[in-house]
């Protein structure tokens, strides 16, 4: 049986925290790359912070369109910036004490030639009527390079300690 | 004085995992998508609460209830 989906690192954030986590020299020998990750942030005065990807440590030609329910209201978003906003959405301070986010990103075709697509999907994990999200994401980088990093940066705070991240490699065959 | 943000990198090549010291351009990054984010939140809870003023005000106007403008969509 082939093994078609397969661990190639993860990371779990230390004591001090950590702003991004950093996946390099990602090996180009798989179909599709999916990231899990399990997250929260430091950043004060706020339920949840945005985890942002990047690729190649690229700041350009990113887009994605979001649809995201946040408490018992929904609603979409669109952006074009020098990330893919809301790749992760993760509890911070004010969240309810001890919980993560849970979340995962999907780039098929990651070490192709054409312009990439992901998906993402994720729920914040808070104890909120009002305060919590669950996002669904479609995303493109419009570059033709092979993805050899990914990069996942919190926009406020830091990714505290016990954040998770774990990088596979999913074969077709 | 507060701690330098730092990096985790993990070699997928090695295995091997690096905590760095983010550069000064990096926490500008970080310091303005955060602001960049911050105003995009602020933004939706503005639109959020006019939409719902506006559909109070709209009830109020009618001299129905919430629920009964639900049944009569339903």
């Amino acid at each position: 049986m082939p093994n078609t989906f397969v661990k190639i690192a993860s990371v779990t954030v230390g004591a001090g925290g950590a702003s991004t986590m950093s996946f390099t020299s990602i090996p180009s020998t798989y179909t599709d790359l999916l990231v899990k990750f399990s997250a929260r942030s430091s950043q004060t005065g706020t339920d949840n912070s945005q985890a942002n990807l990047t690729f190649n440590s690229s700041s350009s030609g990113y887009s994605d369109r979001l649809l995201y329910g946040r408490g018992s209201s929904a609603s979409s978003a669109s952006s074009a910036t020098s990330y893919i906003t809301w790749a992760g959405i993760v509890p911070a301070a004010n969240a309810t004490a001890n919980t993560f986010s849970n979340s995962e990103i999907y780039v098929p075709n990651y070490a192709g030639s054409t312009n990439k697509s992901l998906s993402s999907d994720n729920v914040e994990e808070n104890n909120s009527a009002t305060d919590n999200f669950l996002t669904l994401l479609a995303g493109l980088w419009s570059n033709t390079s092979a993805i050899t990093t990914l990069t996942l940066t919190c926009n406020g705070g830091n990714f505290v300690q016990y954040s998770t991240a774990t990088l596979y490699g999913i074969k077709n065959s | 004085m507060t701690d330098t943000p730092t990096k985790i990198v993990v070699d997928c090549s090695t295995g091997a995992v690096e905590e760095l010291p983010l550069t000064a351009e990096e926490i500008a990054q970080r310091e303005a998508d955060a602001q960049a984010f911050a105003a995009a939140k602020h933004e939706e809870e503005v639109a959020a609460q006019e939409a719902a003023a506006k559909k109070a005000a709209l009830l109020t106007k009618l001299g129905i209830t919430a629920d009964e403008a639900k049944l009569l969509l339903a």
